[in-house]
């Protein structure tokens, strides 16, 4: 048994101690926002936070979270108006969707510590997540945008 | 066309989804294409069909669109072209797929109906019958109106959800009307001047947004691998890694007592394993020791030696089988009275999707197990169904496929190979069964771009003009390997285009535009490599010597215009210029690089790309589509390869098969239409096959050495600087 909280939830699973915590969410726990990728930590889909750091959850074992405080992707607002969640809509940043969880929980950490980052640390800070779709410039520009509109 | 329907019209499937006293449009196929019949018609006929447009009396318009969405937008812009000429009210139309159902949903290709949402085609070939739809739908909409006022419908107007009567100023909304109405049996015929003008859209070419944006900012979006249902089981696969082999035996017993898992599975290139978790699963998988048997076709194949040497000796073998694709003129002739000839060779690697969702499908049987339910991202719903069918032995009547989204798809997403699979596991599981395969497995597994060495030869005449082209393309995938050699864009008299196959057992298939990608580099490449020769400007040698069509010099002039083409740059950058057709677009492209000659790494910083795509429905959500497309072309020309050992992939993860990430982008990226009077043309593939002769002419300028191979990769540069 493994108890944490879960977007300000307390949840408590059974779970082998190294499962990844990303299964733990998505099937376990049903919130399947948090996308599955490449199951190494290489491209970012599976981002959440835990303790308020961007961590992959498919290489974080249950253990590492016990007592901890994970968000995804639906606790980071509860309606959806997060600034980034606006900006990436007024930037119509999406296109197949798939990686834009991940994308978006990364942004989150880098505005939290960050408020106004310059180009440079964007691109320094989301260069772990991949888009396949290549919408790269309009993640960069929602990320300044939500930084500026708050 | 008429809404009468033609003898002999199909009419497959019913489920009349009527709500509570609104309005069903059906949808019946003639021998014209798409159009809407009356329920009384629908119900008339010998079978059953479905619901294309629905009104609710609280005005709700329910639009089904046959449109995969995969990111490139066409689930929101197909429901927008007929909501434009029936003049809802956008804010009240809802979007819901269309079943999985070619004979009604499809569009004709080649005499065939088809669901395929591949090849940028989409918006360029659903057109039509959506816009006549819509016209229908508005028709009904007034003569029911009329009707009740007791006036002639020619004197009533529409605005978006509303009939008006100009005269005495009275109203009505399209849910009152849908509350009483009556569609006529047969629907009112539509002539094409009764289309609404390029002039009067009022969603067409305006920005309006995606529907699936909201849904994808917060986690709700809905692809298969988030189906979840009550019972399921997780599955996985691993599939002989030589393509194409066969399972023997694996080691079974441990397997099996290993925890969570439920059974193991032999599939006919693989072995599937069940659990109750899928890290159970993937732990199972990674365990498995499988022995293949001998003799697959794959087996021993080196795609890097083959690329090297048996490609080259295939071309310069006068026996070997050669397929003309092209030819006009008389080739031979204009070469042997040339002024001055030229010849190169290109070469180019596999390439492999990476869609970020990796394959996977959900199947679940009903009691009895004669009938299925499949879960599924494809771009060809309508192939999904017949694939699980067929792997069951099922009829398409006890399939039932719902259409998700797709997590990208790029070309691989249209067999349902991975759905069969699915559904053959569950039925041999007897529960619900989500497979999912792994990162590592979609790519071992994968369906490639094919590689290809290419030979083309030109011959200038007394003028310097290009009289005479060849072109010969070599390696495996039949029709993959020959998308794009043409170049309809260039009128050169005399032409002689061909491909000689080979088959190496790999799996291949489409990708993003496909043989476009190589066929484009070499034809681009080797023009420019003319242009330099005989001391011209690429544009202007392109202008004067290549007998250029006037679509292909408006975007060669825009492309100029944009990117200040004879301005001078800064010390250490140089811009490349190229062309690519695909779908009936026309792009010409400019790219700004500079390079580090100690890493061999090139650097794109400046990207411009001039669109002829004919009428533009979407114009934010195209933009987004094209620079999709060329990120996809950068990634594809400075990073990705996938090769093939002893009939096996090389690669297993995004950490040996890179894609672009955020710090390749260019700093700048700028996409302009050509505005012309057309029906739209294909978008999707527009973006990226340009982009590897742009990036390679502008090396040659920094440079004076040419790249023949691509990728560029940095170990690639530097040997090409060396030579």
């Amino acid at each position: 048994m493994v108890a944490f909280t879960l977007n300000g939830k307390a949840v408590s699973v059974e779970a082998d101690s190294s499962t990844p915590l990303l299964w733990v969410i998505r099937d376990q726990l049903k919130l399947t926002g948090t996308k599955y990728g490449c199951g190494a930590g290489l491209c970012g889909a599976c981002t959440v936070h835990v303790n308020g750091a961007a961590v992959r959850s498919c290489t974080t074992q249950i253990s590492a979270v016990a007592g901890k405080r994970v968000v995804t992707i639906e606790g980071l607002s509860p309606t959806s108006s997060h600034p980034l969640q606006k900006a990436w809509i007024a930037e119509q940043v999406p296109q197949c969707g798939y990686c834009q969880s991940g994308q978006i929980m990364k942004a989150a950490e880098l505005l939290a510590a960050n408020p106004k980052p310059t180009r440079a640390q964007i691109v320094s800070h989301m260069n772990g997540n991949i888009c396949r779709c290549g919408t790269y410039h309009r993640i960069a520009a929602a990320i300044e945008r939500a930084a500026r509109e708050g | 066309m008429t809404a009468k329907l033609k003898p002999g019209f199909d009419i497959s499937r019913r489920t009349f989804l009527k709500g509570a006293g609104g309005l069903t449009f059906c949808v019946a196929l003639g021998a014209d294409g798409i159009r809407l019949i009356s329920e009384a018609e629908a119900q008339g006929a010998a079978r059953t069909m479905n619901a294309w447009v629905r009104i609710a009396p609280d005005g709700v318009v329910t639009i089904l669109s046959p449109g995969a969405e995969m990111g490139q937008g066409s689930m929101t812009s197909l429901a927008l072209i007929l909501a434009e000429e029936m003049d809802a009210d956008w804010s009240k139309v809802a979007i819901e797929w269309a079943p999985a159902d070619a004979k009604v949903y499809g569009y004709t290709m080649r005499n065939q109906r088809i669901m395929h949402i591949v090849g940028s085609r989409a918006v360029m070939l659903y057109f039509n019958d959506l816009r006549i739809a819509g016209v229908q739908v508005r028709k009904v909409l007034l003569a029911n109106a009329a009707e009740k006022w007791g006036v002639s419908p020619a004197s009533l107007q529409t605005e978006p959800g509303v009939v008006i009567d100009p005269v005495s100023g009275r109203r009505m909304s399209y849910g009152e009307i849908a509350s009483f109405a009556r569609v006529p049996s047969p629907l009112p015929t539509v002539d094409k001047s009764e289309l609404t003008l390029k002039n009067q859209f009022r969603l067409i070419g305006k920005p309006v947004p995606r529907r699936d944006y909201p849904a994808k900012v917060n986690g709700t979006a809905k692809y298969a691998i988030d189906v979840d249902l009550p019972g399921m089981a997780y599955a996985t696969a691993k599939h002989s890694p030589v393509q194409g082999g066969e399972p023997d035996n694996w080691n079974d017993a441990r397997i099996k007592a290993m925890p969570g898992v439920i059974a193991t599975m032999r599939l006919s290139d693989g072995v599937a394993v069940i659990a109750d978790s899928f890290p159970q699963a993937m732990a199972a998988r990674a365990a498995l020791e499988v022995n293949w048997k001998k003799g697959a076709k794959a087996e021993g194949f080196d795609s890097e030696a083959a690329l090297k040497e048996t490609y080259a000796k295939i071309h310069a073998d006068p026996a070997a089988k050669t397929q003309t694709l092209d030819s006009k003129g008389d080739a031979k002739a204009a070469f042997s009275s040339a002024t001055k000839l030229y010849k190169a060779e290109f070469r180019s690697d596999y390439g492999y999707h990476a869609q970020m969702e990796p394959l996977n499908a959900v199947a679940r049987f009903n009691a009895s197990g004669d009938r299925v339910e499949v879960w599924e991202g494809s771009q060809a719903p309508d192939a999904s169904r017949a694939a699980v069918a067929k792997a069951l032995g099922f009829g398409l009547e006890q399939v039932t496929l719902h259409q998700c989204y797709l997590g990208g798809g790029f070309g691989r997403r249209t067999l349902g190979d991975y759905a069969a699979e699915a559904a053959r596991i569950a039925h041999e599981v007897k529960r619900p069964v989500k497979l999912v395969w792994t990162r590592e497995e979609d790519i071992a597994h994968g369906m490639f771009r094919p590689q290809s060495f290419q030979c083309l030869e030109a011959a200038l005449d007394k003028d310097g003009k290009v009289a005479g082209w060849t072109h010969c393309v070599v390696g495996d995938g039949g029709g993959l390997l020959q998308s794009g050699i043409r170049i309809p864009y260039y009128q050169v008299p005399n032409q002689h285009i061909e491909a000689r196959g080979v088959s190496h057992g790999i799996r291949l298939k489409n990708w993003r535009a496909v043989g476009h990608v190589f066929n484009v580099f070499a034809i681009e490449s080797f023009v420019d490599q003319m242009a330099v020769d005989q001391r011209m400007d690429p544009v202007e040698f392109r202008f004067q010597r290549m007998s250029i069509t006037p679509r292909a010099r408006a975007v060669f002039e825009k492309a100029a215009q944009m990117s200040d083409w004879k301005a001078p740059r800064p010390a250490g950058r140089a811009l490349g210029i190229s062309i690519s057709e695909r779908a009936g677009s026309l792009g010409t492209g400019v790219a700004e690089i500079s390079l580090d000659r100690t890493s061999g790494k090139i650097r794109v910083h400046k990207v411009w790309l001039a669109v002829d795509g004919g009428l533009i429905v979407q114009p934010e959500m195209a933009r987004a589509n094209i620079e999709s497309g060329i990120v996809f072309g950068l990634s594809s020309v400075l990073h990705e390869r996938a090769t093939i050992k002893g009939g096996a992939v090389e690669q297993s993860n995004f950490h040996d098969y890179h894609v672009l990430r955020m710090s390749d982008m260019p700093e700048e990226m700028h996409v302009a239409f050509v505005d012309r009077d057309a029906a739209p043309s294909g978008l999707g593939e527009i973006g990226n096959p340009w982009v590897a002769a742009a990036v390679a002419n502008a090396f040659y300028r920094l440079t004076g050495k040419r790249l023949n191979h691509m990728p560029f990769t940095p170990a690639r540069v530097l040997e090409t600087l060396k030579a």
